[in-house]
């Protein structure tokens, strides 16, 4: 093992970046799904990074927990994405004006 | 030092991460998530984690960017080749992008993780397999309930009311 925690750790430090552009910047909200995505997996590696340098298996543990989270979110985000789109037949956030008042 | 292997998987994991977002066909953006979640797994198994490395490949390139891309087969074709973004905030989300990984870089750069190294064995997946029976079977059960819970809100969610007395009479 020739890498080290710092190096996973800005790893991690980039895809949160990108993930923070993509939320930022796009508008279609199957890419902010992607955003998210890549957001959460930058968490996760670094719970599995500083579990395994510590060494503790609470890390992995927590891992695991996130990754199912992650599911189910992904689910209700896509079954939302699919009500949105029939009701508007757009994908774009600009056009979901209907909680805006 | 970083090995060949790490080098090789940052590149496939930032690479295609960039490419999700910025691929102008939504189903190429989703099998570049894809590479993204699996290189993440990659990371895993570099990190002695197999366990959860194989649970990333099931979950997430398995299912979850499966799932994905049916979702986005289902959105109308000129959508999904149609790219939505400010371009006023372009420039403000690169800046922001920036700013996130240079200021959260040079905190890590500079804080004590640096010396952090480990010669001991791996976490044994058999410690992982206690965790959850021992500690956390609290939330292991509650976490079963949020999934159940989460699937079935999603079902009700996308089903549709309208459809029903179309397909009784065609």
């Amino acid at each position: 093992m020739t890498s080290e925690l710092v190096d996973f750790t800005l790893v991690s430090v980039a895809l949160l970046g990108i993930g923070i552009y993509g939320l930022a910047v796009k508008r279609n909200f199957i890419r902010m799904l992607f955003a998210v995505e890549i957001i959460i997996n930058a968490a996760n590696l670094n719970l599995v990074a500083f579990g395994r340098f510590l060494p503790h298996s609470g890390g992995q543990t927590l891992a695991l927990f996130s990754i199912a989270i992650a599911a189910a979110e992904v689910a209700v985000g896509l079954s939302l994405i699919i009500v949105a789109y029939r009701m508007y037949q757009n994908v774009d956030i600009a056009d979901f004006r209907s909680l805006k008042g | 030092m970083a090995d060949a292997a790490f080098l090789a998987l940052t590149v496939i994991t930032i690479g295609s991460a960039i490419a999700a977002l910025e691929l102008r066909s939504l189903i190429y953006g989703s099998i570049a998530l894809m590479g993204t979640l699996g290189g993440i797994a990659g990371f895993f198994f570099l990190l002695d984690a197999p366990f959860v490395a194989l649970f990333q490949l099931a979950v997430y390139v398995g299912s979850i960017a499966v799932l994905i891309l049916f979702t986005v087969m289902l959105v109308k074709r000129e959508l999904i080749f149609k790219k939505i973004e400010d371009k006023r905030r372009k420039f403000a989300g690169i800046g922001l992008m920036l700013v996130v990984m240079v200021s959260l870089g040079a905190v890590f750069l500079d804080s004590g993780i640096k010396t952090i190294t480990t010669d001991e064995p791996p976490v044994n997946f058999r410690d992982i397999g206690a965790d959850f029976v021992i500690y956390y079977w609290p939330a292991l059960i509650l976490m079963g309930l949020i999934l159940a819970g989460s699937i079935t809100g999603a079902l009700v969610l996308a089903k549709r009311e309208d459809v029903e007395n179309d397909q009784r009479t065609s």
